[in-house]
């Protein structure tokens, strides 16, 4: 059998390709322009996009949002301690929330992927079913992975429910994968040999793995081989107790008829401390710590408190609401 | 007569769901058009899908409903004419019925005479109808998983509509659906065509406009053109045949609206790993087709189906991106695999302690030992080398601590059977582990070793038998553990198989001593049985009823009662032996119900009537030929052997009186008939065949 020609190299403009920060720059100005709202990355550790709350809250109820951000998004047990090509402990997701979807949103997105200087004339793109589920979250949509010549590039999603509750309106969901995007447009086989910046002047390059492969390596090490179980267990009770309490007392405190008391119950407080039960959860998880009995019982725990938090949003929102109106009828 | 175009623009709608919308729209419009009357002797439908668009084109259309003509009941008489002369009452009937008063009839029925009229009802026009029902009609239809989309979440349908176009001849015909007007307009290929209109001046260029704008709307026409690309992109391999894959050609002509196919190829050093490793990748992962040699080995290619036309440039893009993609997934394998040769399947049955199988059941160490114990008991009567079907009961589970299955967990068993070949544990353990999973499903083979079928029966049975134990049972639609499917495999097995092997059996060695737990298990096997029977076999839904009434234990058997039954059933003497039975069930039944007492063939001495002796005595005799047909299995001439009664049965009928006032008479007749009912319902119970005319 005669060899096919080994492909060429491809005539990306490789050389040229844009900088992982160019990339990031161009997402951030192309939503911003769709009227998007630039949020920075949520500063307590998350498995994903979602799990921020500018995603997670903000689509429940009825209150309209666009907002974009960048979200380094931690998952220990695919820590490979910096030495696969394609693996990461910790991946940078760019999130994108259009709440409710404009009727023109799959549009948007290929525009946003021109913006990343892609050619579509130039790549097969196809719209491939994926349905998104968090079951720990309550949360689940229909959508969509998007692939660019068979890499998966970007989950889509129609958020239907999240935190158990039915959302209306609903969410569009737009996730991209940005390592993975800039590894393929600038067509490196290893993640560590992306180009994070160019300096304009010098051309000198910046690699992904000069920021980022001591972080993969370390962390990747604490939570396979370090990571003390006990206590992180210990800190996951904490947590878990203290959000409880929160939990516990809220409907107490949602019978006040203190509009200003009402506002500042910490909802987003428990959901902080749910977050932290989550990451540490993964890094047991990670460490081989849970086993497969005990990891389904561990996982409704934590999807009390995230559930719990969903609901108890949802309710203060509903309450804030009603007291102004209240307020206003008085003044009125 | 006219025709109507009808296409729903759609954001991507996942392939699997494509084939089954689109005959399902098409058969909508046309029931619809029927139901109003508004279609032509001589009509067509033609229906289209591409992941984008789903539509029909009906031809033979009628412009308008007929008239119909309606009979209309009116006022009395009486009330209606005052000395002759029209009330209002006759005035408002005459108005209401759209006629002159002159118009009005008067019929007389029970209650007296009335007036009558005979009203003219004009056809409603075929785009008023339309407009009024379709839109109730697209919302009808069934899709696996939906979504709301609008805010109020008014309707929910598989993705969001984005157009709809809608014309009858040249004319735009209203629907309204999902918050879209519908216009004469429609769109092309995303990228090939960007986001112009297009207008449809009518329906006919409705397909040869979309050709132009890059899309084939016409599923069988992007199969042939997957198809034949497919072919000539492999030729740029000498020697090479890409491999056929029917459901792969499906899913990709679903996923395309302009389909291309490009042949890249990988490292030679990958065909080191499994081919079920590859291929798995490739088709279940990367929607890639396979490419053997002439020796039908694998080669180190892999051809992908792509929604585009490349130029020269964009291919060489498109082939470079996805053989990096491919590249990099079976790095990914190779590592795996690669990992797991540091530990042997021997060393990985103690891991097994930390796997849960289910909480209450333990862990997969413990589901071993069962399985095990399943297997030994039904491979001694089974005639399997015990030896072989231990071993490989034992290591079965094994290779769920792997990475490799870990990651591809489609690949279970199948890598536990690869490994434990290169292992050195023989063929025959390797093939037994490989294929115990299947058959998945309906349409996946069984094993073909019997040590392979044993060892699947034994893991599937201990499953069902586990979580009857906890009262997990399978619910209506809810089976969360798939148990319906596992004891669907079971006989499927025993179906396909010489296994002797029948499910009490089954339903034993998997219970233990838990005789409740094993009726159980029994009853449930039982009921797949039926449900085998009847959707996978075919059988009529009554005959599979009656040879169940026989408490079939053995599967094979059952399913040549039922071929028999069925074969049988339209003789004159079988329908006539199936009234006679039902007669003699519902008298038998009846009396029972009344307090009779009586039991099967006692008292027949007094018996005194020749039809009767005659039954008695040619029932005893047959009955003993019938068991001498079942033993050999025979039952085709078990059946004609009972069918030879019927002369019997309808002259015992026509000259016996069976419920006299003697008390001990009537026990003798009903017991004769109790007996007859018993000897000839083994094969199965005919009283419960509908007989058709």
């Amino acid at each position: 059998m005669s060899a096919v020609a080994e492909s060429a190299v491809a005539p990306h403009l490789s050389a040229q390709a844009m900088t992982f920060q160019d990339i990031l720059f161009a997402l951030q100005r192309f939503w911003a322009a769709q009227g998007c709202v630039l949020q920075q990355p949520y500063d307590i550790e998350v498995g994903a996009g979602t799990m921020s709350p500018d995603t997670f809250l903000r689509v429940l109820g009825p209150k309209p949002a666009r907002i974009a951000y960048a979200q380094p998004s931690r998952r220990p047990a695919d820590g490979r301690y910096g030495e696969n090509p394609n693996r990461l402990y910790k991946h940078t997701q760019f999130q994108v929330i259009l709440k409710p979807p404009p009727a023109n949103i799959q549009e948007l997105y290929l525009q946003s992927l021109q913006a990343i200087g892609i050619r579509l004339a130039d790549h097969d793109i196809k719209f491939e079913e994926d349905n998104w589920e968090w079951p720990v979250g309550g949360a689940w949509g229909v959508g969509w992975q998007v692939m660019m010549d068979g890499q998966e590039i970007t989950q889509f999603t129609y958020f239907q429910q999240c935190g158990g509750l039915e959302l209306d309106p609903i969410s569009g969901e737009i996730t991209y994968g940005l390592e993975r995007l800039t590894q393929f447009l600038q067509d490196v086989d290893s993640i560590y040999e992306m180009v994070w910046a160019r300096e304009p002047d010098t051309g000198k390059v910046t690699t992904y793995g000069e920021i980022r492969l001591p972080e993969e390596q370390q962390l990747s090490a604490y939570s396979f081989d370090y990571a003390d179980v006990a206590r992180l267990w210990d800190h996951l009770n904490g947590y878990e107790a203290e959000c409880l309490a929160l939990l516990n007392h809220f409907p107490a405190a949602m019978e006040s008829e203190s509009k200003v008391d009402t506002q500042r119950f910490p909802v987003l407080a428990a959901y902080e401390l749910a977050l932290k039960c989550s990451h540490l959860f993964n890094i047991l998880d990670a460490r081989g710590a849970i086993s497969v009995t005990e990891r389904v019982g561990v996982m409704a725990r934590i999807r009390t408190l995230i559930v719990g938090v969903a609901k108890a949003y949802a309710a203060q929102g509903l309450r804030v609401s009603a007291l102004e109106a209240e307020g206003e009828a008085q003044l009125g | 007569m006219a025709d109507f175009l009808i296409e729903i623009g759609l954001e991507e709608v996942p392939a699997r769901m494509l084939a089954s919308a689109e005959a399902e729209l098409a058969k909508r419009v046309v029931d619809l058009l029927t139901r109003e009357r508004l279609l032509a002797n001589e009509f067509g439908a033609e229906s289209f899908s591409t992941p984008r668009r789903l539509a029909v084109l009906v031809r033979g259309v009628l412009a308008h409903q007929a008239d119909a003509e309606e009979e209309l009941l009116g006022p009395p008489v009486k009330a209606a004419y005052k000395d002759g002369v029209p009330t209002s009452a006759a005035e408002a009937f005459a108005r209401k019925a759209g006629v002159s008063v002159a118009e009005l009839r008067s019929v007389t029925n029970t209650k007296g005479e009335y007036l009558a009229a005979t009203a003219k009802r004009a056809g409603r026009s075929v785009a008023d109808v339309i407009a009024a029902e379709l839109p109730k009609e697209i919302a009808g239809i069934y899709w696996a998983k939906n979504m709301y989309w609008r805010a109020g979440k008014p309707e929910r349908f598989v993705r969001p509509v984005q157009w709809l176009l809608a014309l009858l001849d040249g004319n735009v015909v209203p629907v309204e659906f999902g918050g879209i007007v519908s216009a004469n307009v429609t769109y092309g290929h995303r990228v090939l065509n960007g986001n112009s209109p297009i207008v449809i001046a009518e329906p006919d260029t409705y397909a040869a406009a979309l050709l132009l704008a890059k899309v084939m709307p016409q599923v069988q026409m992007r199969k042939q053109h997957i198809r034949k690309p497919l072919d000539r992109a492999t030729r740029q391999a000498e020697g090479a045949l890409w491999r056929e894959d029917h459901e792969l050609v499906d899913k990709v002509t679903h996923m395309t609206e302009w389909p291309s196919v490009i042949l890249g190829s990988f490292e030679n050093e990958f065909l080191k790993l499994p081919e079920e490793v590859l291929v798995t990748v490739m088709r279940d992962h990367q929607n890639y087709f396979a490419v053997e040699d002439a020796d039908g080995r694998l080669a180190p290619y892999f051809l992908a189906v792509l929604n585009t036309e490349p130029d020269e440039r964009a291919t060489s893009i498109i082939r470079h991106g996805n053989e990096r993609v491919l590249r990099a997934r079976f790095n990914d394998a190779r590592f795996f695999y690669d990992f797991d040769q540091r530990l042997m399947l021997n060393d990985r049955v103690e891991l097994l302690e930390k796997v849960t199988f289910q909480k209450q059941l333990g862990s997969y160490a413990a589901k071993t030992d069962r399985v095990r114990a399943v297997a030994a008991k039904l491979g001694a009567a089974a005639g399997a080398d015990l030896q072989v079907l231990d071993e490989a009961a034992r290591l079965c589970k094994t290779d769920l601590t792997t990475e490799l299955v870990k990651e591809f967990t489609e690949l279970q068993g199948v890598v536990g059977g690869l490994y434990a070949r290169a292992q050195g544990h023989g063929e025959g353990v390797a093939q037994a582990i490989y294929a115990h999973y299947q058959p998945v499903g309906m349409d996946d083979a069984v094993p073909s070793t019997r040590e392979g079928l044993l060892l699947s029966i034994a893991d599937k049975a201990d499953t069902i038998a586990g979580m009857f134990g906890l009262g997990l049972q399978p619910t209506g639609s809810k089976d969360p553990f798939a148990l319906r499917r596992a004891a669907n495999g079971i006989v499927k097995m025993l179906a396909e198989s010489d296994l002797a092997i029948t499910l009490s059996a089954i339903a034993t060695a998997a219970s233990g001593d838990d005789a409740e737990l094993c009726s159980g298990v029994r009853a449930f096997l039982a009921e797949r049985l039926e449900w085998y029977l009847r959707e996978v076999q075919g059988g009529a839904y009554d005959v599979v009823k009656a040879v169940m009434c026989a408490t079939p234990d053995d599967v094979r058997d059952a399913l040549a009662r039922v071929r028999a039954v069925e074969a049988a059933r339209h003789s004159a003497d079988f329908a006539a032996i199936i009234a006679g039975f039902k007669r003699m069930k519902n008298l038998v039944d009846q009396a029972r119900a009344k307090g009779e007492v009586f039991a099967p063939g006692t008292h027949l001495d007094l018996l005194t009537e020749p039809a009767e002796c005659a039954l008695a005595e040619e029932s005893g005799r047959r009955a003993a030929w019938v068991e001498g047909h079942r033993k050999d299995s025979d039952y085709a001439g078990a059946l004609a052997t009972i069918a030879e009664l019927r002369p019997f049965i309808d002259a015992f009928f026509e000259q016996t009186m069976v419920m006299v006032p003697e008390q001990q008479l009537r026990a003798a007749r009903l017991g004769l008939l109790q007996r007859v009912l018993t000897d000839f319902s083994r094969i199965a119970d005919f009283s419960v065949i509908v007989v058709t005319g």
